[in-house]
């Protein structure tokens, strides 16, 4: 089971308070599409993706962007068990989805420097620290029903 | 996934707005190593004071930043151009090469944070591939 600090949980719960999520959502995946192109593999139907502007500007993108990071949400409010919170999520990009765990720390990199970006000096170490270890679990448990 | 011509050009041009704050991106990027990454203040047990902004994490914050320029520099022959400081992190510091990504992403996050209009996806990408190609010519002479 993961321990989490008070100020871990004081941390996360008041970073996603404050997020834009149609703005940080859109603008890490499509970060993530430029600068790990290969993860555009997942989005064939998504219409352009030829280059960074494309990608930057294309409708699908912003909002399937803002979908998955609303998925974060339940993690934050149950972050004392976020493996069954995400179970079925994990079976869905298991087995429906096909989508190559290691993809989601590909994604999960990308959302630390955006949220950097719109955070500033408030993102210090600590709070960096505190918010990859929330991604870290994320990750892990959305991994955890592969097979 | 070698650097383009492109890359190497955004890299350029990029660097060049970050050359005059060295000690403070190196000082911050180094500091959220130690924080958020906390394996790695096992290299650093010669210090007196790991805390953020301390005199040692700021003197070597500028020395990796500085080593970052010097590859910038040598971009096209990042081997040849960093040859002695992959010996020296090879047989004298042997750091594991996994710290490097680790250092890169600080860095990464660090600038993000410094250059919020600059630091695109586009500069992201050819930056990323740059401090890829630049760990693999420190790890050169390592085995």
């Amino acid at each position: 089971m993961v321990v989490w600090t008070d100020f871990e949980r004081a941390t996360i719960t008041d970073i996603f308070s404050k997020l834009d999520y149609e703005a940080v959502g859109g603008a890490t995946l499509a970060r993530c599409l430029v600068v790990y192109p290969w993860t555009q593999r997942y989005f064939g139907n998504f219409g352009n993706l030829y280059n960074a502007a494309a990608i930057s500007g294309n409708p699908m993108v912003a909002k399937h962007g803002t979908t998955i990071l609303h998925g974060l949400d339940r993690a934050v409010k149950n972050m004392d068990d976020i493996k069954a919170t995400y179970a079925e999520l994990s079976v869905l990009h298991s087995e429906k989805l096909h989508v190559d765990p290691d993809n989601f720390k590909l994604l999960s990199d990308c959302l630390t420097i955006v949220v950097a970006a719109q955070l500033g000096k408030d993102f210090t170490g600590e709070v960096q620290a505190a918010f990859q270890k929330f991604l870290a679990v994320v990750v892990s448990a959305l991994g955890r029903q592969y097979h | 996934m070698s650097l383009s011509a492109k890359d190497k050009d955004t890299v350029k041009v990029f660097w060049a707005k970050v050359a005059d704050k060295v000690e403070e991106v190196g000082s911050d990027a180094l500091s959220r190593m130690l924080a958020v990454y906390p394996q790695t203040k096992t290299y650093f047990s010669h210090w007196k004071d790991l805390s953020p902004g301390s005199a040692p994490v700021n003197k070597h914050g500028k020395t990796v930043m500085l080593g970052v320029g010097q590859a910038v520099a040598c971009i096209d022959d990042l081997n040849a151009g960093l040859l002695t400081l992959s010996e020296l992190h090879a047989f004298t510091l042997r750091v594991d090469p996994a710290n490097f990504k680790i250092l890169s992403h600080c860095l990464l996050v660090v600038l993000s944070i410094k250059f919020p209009n600059d630091f695109t996806p586009e500069v992201h990408v050819s930056l990323d591939k740059f401090l890829a190609a630049l760990s693999r010519a420190l790890s050169e002479k390592y085995r």
